[in-house]
């Protein structure tokens, strides 16, 4: 069974969100997404300073067994990017929700967030797509 | 349903996580593929190979028969355990399959095909033949066990009796030792020293139990494919496949052009196209920045050639994106990759990549 920590957000393209009190998003992939890409070899972060819209691909994470796209949960302003990730990806498998963020984003509009899954809807999500 | 190998529950219980590979169950990784691959090249690895198809070729005309089907000659086998690595050809060339044969001792022949061509292998080896002294059987009892590694003889000199073991110690590449039921050969598809053990299903678990209590770690399909990337050898169905010629893979060298008079099939369409040379050719590729090359990224050279990545991924000993591509032959570039819109170098080599552990390009 993966994890999926109860105070995220979570989309349906596996990214998990954080608020922090800043009014910023950490933005990663979770548990079941890391798991079923497999061993990440290269992460590919955004610029920082650039917009995003919500859904938009931003990031890529490229493991032993594919290339993945990471979309923004939400739309909004990078503000910083995981700097770790360039020498050591892995941290994306080991802890993905703390060391391995990707991205933080200056969000739009805070409403937005309403939209995303919490824990309970995500948990539900992947074993829907499990089945399926 | 998916069918599964006599050790499928020791892959669930070592934690595998499971994949359909051309229709069997097989553990794609046991938690980590690249520390699965590490493994292998400082250690030994033990691998479920027993997908792959085992089929017996005996009886009076089983060498005529193969020196007639294959494009290396079994004629060339000529001490009981010999065996080598060859192509199965279609009358234009092209690769049907590739395979091992074992010489088991006179008129007694053992090929392993791969398990995804399985059944169209047999019902060709079956066409061919007809009306001939032979016999062919599929040894679907059998399972098949490889330990790879530096470590590899240790292990499996640990998990045999001093009789086995006795004869490990002196069998050399391509050589493989007949016991009772099970054939122990010093084969592998990983660049490494190893064997590959063909033995009943019923006697698989507890080899497997000893290798691993010797400490062989469990290695999935994974770790096999990027191993044997890195090895620089030919995957069926993406380096090679029937449109394909050796002559097009790299593979001029598993076929046997003497003596002249032998006739396979195959031969004439191969003679035709190596008097006027080949058109394309298998080489290397490194990716010289970040990013991961897989199968079927288009390639494009400065000079307007075009070529295709046939196997890519990621070198766990070289750190950085390798793979198998074809390209036109003459055009030595510089070439560059269409990934995801983004046209990025890549350099031009001679595989292997990684042979015993040494990186074989800067």
């Amino acid at each position: 069974m993966s994890n999926v920590p109860s105070d995220l957000k979570y989309a349906s393209s596996h990214e998990w969100v954080r608020q922090e009190d800043d009014g910023t998003v950490t933005v990663g992939i979770s548990d079941h997404a890391q798991d079923s890409l497999g061993d990440l070899v290269f992460v590919e972060t955004p610029e920082i300073d650039g917009t995003v819209e919500a859904g938009e691909a931003c990031a890529v994470v490229e493991s032993v067994k594919a290339a993945s796209d990471v979309y923004a949960p939400v739309a909004g302003t990078i503000v910083d990017t995981n700097s770790q990730l360039q020498d050591a990806p892995e941290l994306v498998n080991t802890d993905p929700y703390g060391e391995g963020w990707i991205m933080r984003i200056r969000v739009d509009d805070p409403d937005a967030l309403e939209e995303l899954m919490d824990a309970d809807d995500y948990e539900h999500f992947i074993a829907e797509e499990d089945e399926g | 349903m998916l069918q599964r190998t006599p050790l499928h529950d020791r892959h669930q219980a070592a934690g595998a996580k499971l994949v359909d590979f051309a229709g069997w169950e097989m553990p794609l990784n046991y938690g980590s593929q690249i520390r699965e691959h590490e493994q292998v090249r400082r250690a030994a690895g033990v691998f479920d190979v027993s997908h792959m198809g085992v089929v017996d070729v005996s009886g009076p005309g089983a060498l005529a028969y193969l020196r007639y089907v294959l494009a290396n000659d079994a004629g060339r086998l000529k001490e009981p355990g010999q065996a080598f690595y060859t192509c199965m050809l279609n009358h234009d060339g092209g690769v049907l399959d590739d395979l091992i044969v074992y010489y088991l001792s006179e008129g007694r022949y053992r090929i392993v095909v791969n398990a995804a061509r399985r059944e169209a292998d047999l019902a060709w080896l079956r066409e061919q033949a007809g009306g001939q002294d032979l016999r062919i059987r599929e040894r679907s009892e059998m399972a098949m066990i490889a330990v790879q590694g530096p470590q590899a003889e240790a292990c499996l000199g640990q998990a045999v009796d001093a009789r086995l073991e006795n004869r490990l110690a002196g069998l050399k590449p391509f050589r493989a030792a007949e016991t009772g039921d099970w054939l122990v050969a010093r084969t592998g598809y990983t660049g490494e020293d190893g064997f590959e053990i063909i033995l009943p299903g019923r006697s698989a678990p507890d080899l497997w139990d000893h290798l691993t209590d010797a400490g062989a770690v469990p290695c999935g399909l994974g770790a096999r494919d990027s191993l044997r990337l890195e090895a620089g050898l030919c995957l069926y169905g993406q380096d090679m496949d029937s449109a394909t010629t050796p002559l097009e893979a790299a593979l001029s060298w598993t076929v046997a052009w003497k003596p002249e008079d032998r006739d396979f099939i195959g031969r004439a369409a191969l003679e035709g196209q190596r008097a006027e040379g080949p058109a394309r050719r298998l080489v290397g590729l490194v990716l010289e920045g970040r990013g991961v090359l897989r199968h079927g990224q288009a390639l494009h050279s400065d000079n307007g050639g075009e070529g295709e990545v046939t196997s890519g991924g990621y070198s766990p000993v070289l750190e950085r994106s390798i793979a198998l591509a074809r390209i036109p032959v003459g055009d030595d570039g510089p070439w560059s990759v269409d990934m995801r819109g983004r046209a990025l170098a890549v350099r031009l080599v001679r595989p292997p990549f990684v042979r015993n552990g040494q990186a074989f390009i800067d």
